[in-house]
């Protein structure tokens, strides 16, 4: 007997197990109880830190969410353009190509569609603006993404850093640009463009009467894309390419798929799609351009897709989320009841997300405590 | 038998998700005994050793080592408690030295230079060849293994743990390797070597533990077994171990290697004046020392190495065509109408995606058929079923990640998808590597069905008792170049060995003197 309590000191509490596989109302159920336990956590943290009463912040929260219909329009479109991002990363991540430059590539987005604007009108057709304006954003996010693919492609150059490199520049030309295009030279702010004639904005789908009129079109371009990347991706031949380089590049070589030519094409997608959110911001959502207009976007996004397993429709879930969360955030620190501000309410979002991502260690893994041995002798 | 065993394990399990790897095994080993563990690829020989070596800790069950209960929860407390593992994938730092590698990870200091003289003396003790001053990566495979046994050594290990320690060496070097092992068991410790290689059991053991799918079968004294007892302890059911040879039913040259040079990133010639002819209705095996140039040969057949110089020259069976395939890629071979099918040794890292189903890795060679921008998966996921049914693979469905597949049924998959191309050349690396006797008969079998279909097979082969089993011709390949061509039928494995290495210290710039056949 006292070799045996001596072995039970020794022998350690519980041993981690890769899981095979899993059914899926379990990792459902894994998840629901993080986000559960992470409510819970939070209630206690505002509890014990500020004394507030948790379900009067929640209920912030979900007010500043979805408590009325401009809020639900605002929600459901930035979860668009979050979502926009994210589908435009996923195809570089699938291949591997770590694509950290959807900053950069949104801003030239929408630089070339904020030109397009400013000086088309009166030269070209009304309609002739969108005809130039669509290509040129796709093609200035296309190019941005495009310079790190080749060096990538040619000389296997990290493309973490170049991509992330190329943000300072075109954010920094974005500046540059609001500084020269400024409506009272050196204030820096280029104003709303074309306000009364609306040249190069997006229509309006709606009455008046309708609150998501301005919403519906970015919301719906948005929606589309996530089929269409969707579909690309899992369907199509090219999509199949993305997937075998990512995974082995020995493999893509071994089958004589040209490594390079994927490589090139996929980054131009994904820029250009990065340009495409940067077309809605300024076509859709803003109308002219700022030098925060991005809006973190480029680099939330990899949150999006990583957390969705690069599943473009579970990624209009993972930035809901997201953006749910952000809006409830604002909505905490600016209650006048609540007496939090912004940090806390970033606190909140921060401890929410880590659960949702930390219990994919407990949908992959499960732990077995010791088992009671008997009849050792 | 009566003294008290130097290792006993008692009811050990041991589960991985819902894989059993060992259930209820028990097991003793002896002071001054060769304990052979023989059992096929996934029967949990590793797992079981690794329990013991504290890589892993068993759900359930006790470990005595000289009859005292012990728990082991990490390599250290292995050590602690002499037993020491030699793992199949060496565990060694590449750029430090031998000794700095033996003494790495030893607590308290110590001084290098006493550790180096120990290690001279354990070297010489158990007739070792060891510099303990060389860089590991200047080192051969056999020195490397070297390195690991003494090191387990130096930490007084008496209970060791190999993991297939031959399966990297040339037949001499595993003689000098059973050489070193027996003079440790008559300093009286305890050898345990994990294996499924039947006649090393035999001419190594005292005894023999059989493990079948995690279970222990049975021990039995090696004097008293044989290649049929112990084949059917292992599979479980009686098999035929003979391969069917046939004789090359009209050969015709299929394939025409001629002067071929090919020098990897650094310069270095790794094929050299290689010249060879693969001919239809034949199975031409390519033996030689790993690394010896097998995997650039047939990359560079398949288009996938850069050739400096020399001809590759495929005969076009219907049309007598020749067709020059020399920095051609893979899909302009296969533009040509070369029907080249290529099994290549890194199965998951190239020939298969290891994350893709089987029907999308059947797709890989044929999706960019037809003009359409999209994917048809019928017929992958028809030949994908076909595949599963004839061949017997075993896989919860066709949608299943390869992944996640045995080694053998992995395997299985990529031969069947290369074979189903109706191949006229087929090439095939080390196709058997870690595959249990039944899927590696079954290949077997797959081969000689093509050699009979009149496909000019080339199998680079390791074992070499296979080798001389299986192929009509040959060839020998050492550092690069050819060492000799041998009769299939006649040659014997240590004629076979011997050209192994005659060319391994040979300098690269020499022309060859002998490109005989």
């Amino acid at each position: 007997m006292t070799a045996d309590k001596e072995k039970k000191v020794r022998d350690p509490l519980f041993h981690i197990i890769k899981r095979g596989s899993i059914v899926w109302w379990k990792s459902a159920l894994i998840r629901v109880a993080a986000v559960l336990i992470a409510l819970i956590v939070v209630a206690l943290i505002t509890l014990l830190i500020t004394g507030q009463n948790p379900i009067e912040m929640y209920k912030a929260m979900v007010d500043g969410a979805v408590g009325n219909e401009l809020r639900i329009w605002n929600l459901l479109q930035d979860t668009a353009l979050l979502l926009i991002v994210g589908l435009a990363l996923t195809l570089s991540f699938k291949m591997r190509f770590w694509n950290i430059g959807g900053q950069g590539q949104i801003i030239m987005g929408a630089i070339a569609a904020t030109a397009c604007m400013k000086f088309l009108p009166g030269k070209v057709p009304d309609f002739a603006i969108y005809l130039i304006m669509i290509p040129a954003a796709l093609i200035a996010g296309g190019i941005w993404a495009l310079i790190p693919g080749l060096f990538k492609a040619y000389l296997k150059t990290n493309e973490t850093l170049f991509t992330l490199m190329m943000n300072y520049i075109a954010l920094n030309f974005a500046a540059f640009l609001t500084f020269r295009w400024s409506k009272n030279s050196g204030n820096n702010v280029i104003g709303i463009i074309n306000r009364k004639t609306h040249e190069g904005w997006f229509p309006e789908i709606g009455g008046n009467g309708f609150v998501g009129r301005t919403f519906l079109l970015n919301v719906l371009i948005v929606f589309v894309m996530m089929l269409i990347v969707f579909v690309y991706l899992k369907y199509s031949k090219h999509g199949y390419e993305i997937s075998v380089v990512g995974e082995s590049e020995k493999t893509a070589r071994y089958i004589g798929i040209n490594v390079k030519k994927v490589i090139i094409r996929t980054v131009i997608i994904s820029g250009a799609i990065c340009g495409l959110a940067g077309l809605i911001l300024v076509g859709g959502v803003h109308h002219t351009l700022t030098t925060d207009i991005e809006g973190g976007r480029g680099f939330t996004a990899i949150i999006v897709s990583w957390m969705a397993h690069f599943n473009p429709l579970y990624m209009a879930l993972t930035s809901f989320l997201i953006v749910f969360l952000e809006k409830g955030a604002i909505q905490v620190a600016s209650s006048p009841s609540l007496n939090l501000d912004d940090n806390f309410a970033n606190i909140v979002t921060g401890i929410i997300i880590l659960f949702i991502i930390g219990c994919e260690f407990f949908i992959n893994y499960k732990i077995v405590f010791r088992k009671k041995k008997g009849g050792a002798s | 038998m009566d003294k008290i065993p130097a290792l006993e394990l008692k009811n050990i399990t041991k589960t991985f998700g819902s894989i059993v790897a060992n259930k209820d095994v028990c097991l003793t080993a002896n002071k001054g005994e060769i304990l052979a563990i023989l059992g096929e690829n996934g029967s949990g020989k590793t797992t079981l050793m690794n329990m013991i070596s504290g890589i892993y800790f068993p759900d359930a069950g006790q470990i005595f080592i000289n009859g005292r209960e012990v728990v082991i929860t990490s390599p250290k407390d292995a050590f602690d408690n002499g037993v020491g593992m030699i793992h199949q994938h060496f565990k060694l730092v590449d750029v430090l030295t031998a000794a700095e590698n033996i003494v790495l990870g030893l607590e308290g200091r110590f001084n290098l230079k006493t550790a180096t003289k120990e290690v001279a003396s354990i070297a010489q003790k158990y007739g070792f060849d060891i510099d303990p001053m060389k860089k590991i990566y200047e080192m051969s495979v056999s020195e490397k293994q070297t390195v690991e046994i003494i090191k387990v050594l130096y930490r007084n290990a008496n209970i060791l743990i190999l993991d297939e320690p031959t399966a990297v060496l040339t037949p001499q070097e595993s003689d000098k390797l059973f050489d070193v092992l027996r003079r440790m068991k008559e300093e009286g410790k305890t050898i345990i070597i994990i294996t499924h290689k039947l006649h090393e059991v035999l001419s190594l053991s005292d005894r023999v533990a059989v493990l079948r799918k995690g279970e222990y079968i049975c021990s039995i004294k090696t004097s008293e077994a044989d290649e049929s007892i112990l084949t059917e302890a292992m599979v479980g059911k009686k098999i035929s171990l003979n391969i069917e040879r046939k004789e090359p039913n009209n050969p015709v040259d299929r394939l025409v290697v001629k002067d071929l040079q090919c020098l990897n990133r650094e310069g270095v010639h790794v094929l050299q004046d290689v010249s060879f002819t693969a001919r239809s209705g034949e199975i031409l095996g390519i033996a030689g020392i790993a690394g010896s140039g097998q995997r650039e040969l047939l990359e560079a057949i398949a288009g996938l190495q850069h050739i400096s110089s020399g001809e590759i020259t495929y005969i076009d069976p219907k049309t007598d065509k020749h067709e020059n395939l020399r920095d051609k890629t893979p899909v302009q071979i296969r533009q040509l109408g070369v029907r080249l099918s290529f099994v290549p040794e890194d199965r998951l890292g190239m020939g298969l995606v290891g994350n893709m189903d089987i029907v999308d890795n059947m797709m890989l060679r044929s999706y960019g058929k037809g003009k359409s921008v999209f994917l048809k998966r019928k017929e992958p996921r028809d030949l994908a079923n076909e595949i599963i049914n004839s061949l017997e693979v075993v896989t919860p469905s066709a949608s299943t990640a390869v992944r996640k597949l045995s080694g053998g049924n992995v395997q299985k998959v990529l031969v069947g998808r290369e074979i189903a191309s109706t191949p006229t050349v087929l090439m095939a690396a080390y196709p058997v590597r870690g595959l249990d006797i039944n899927s590696s008969y079954m290949i077997y079998n797959l081969l000689n069905q093509q050699k009979a279909n009149g496909v000019a097979v080339i199998f680079v082969g390791e074992d070499l008792d296979v080798l001389v089993e299986l192929c009509d011709r040959i060839m020998v390949i050492g550092s690069g170049r050819i060492a000799g061509f041998v009769d299939g039928r006649e040659a014997t494995k240590e004629q076979i060995g011997l050209l192994m290495t005659k060319n391994v210290s040979k300098p690269h710039s020499e022309k060859a003197e002998e490109v005989t056949q």
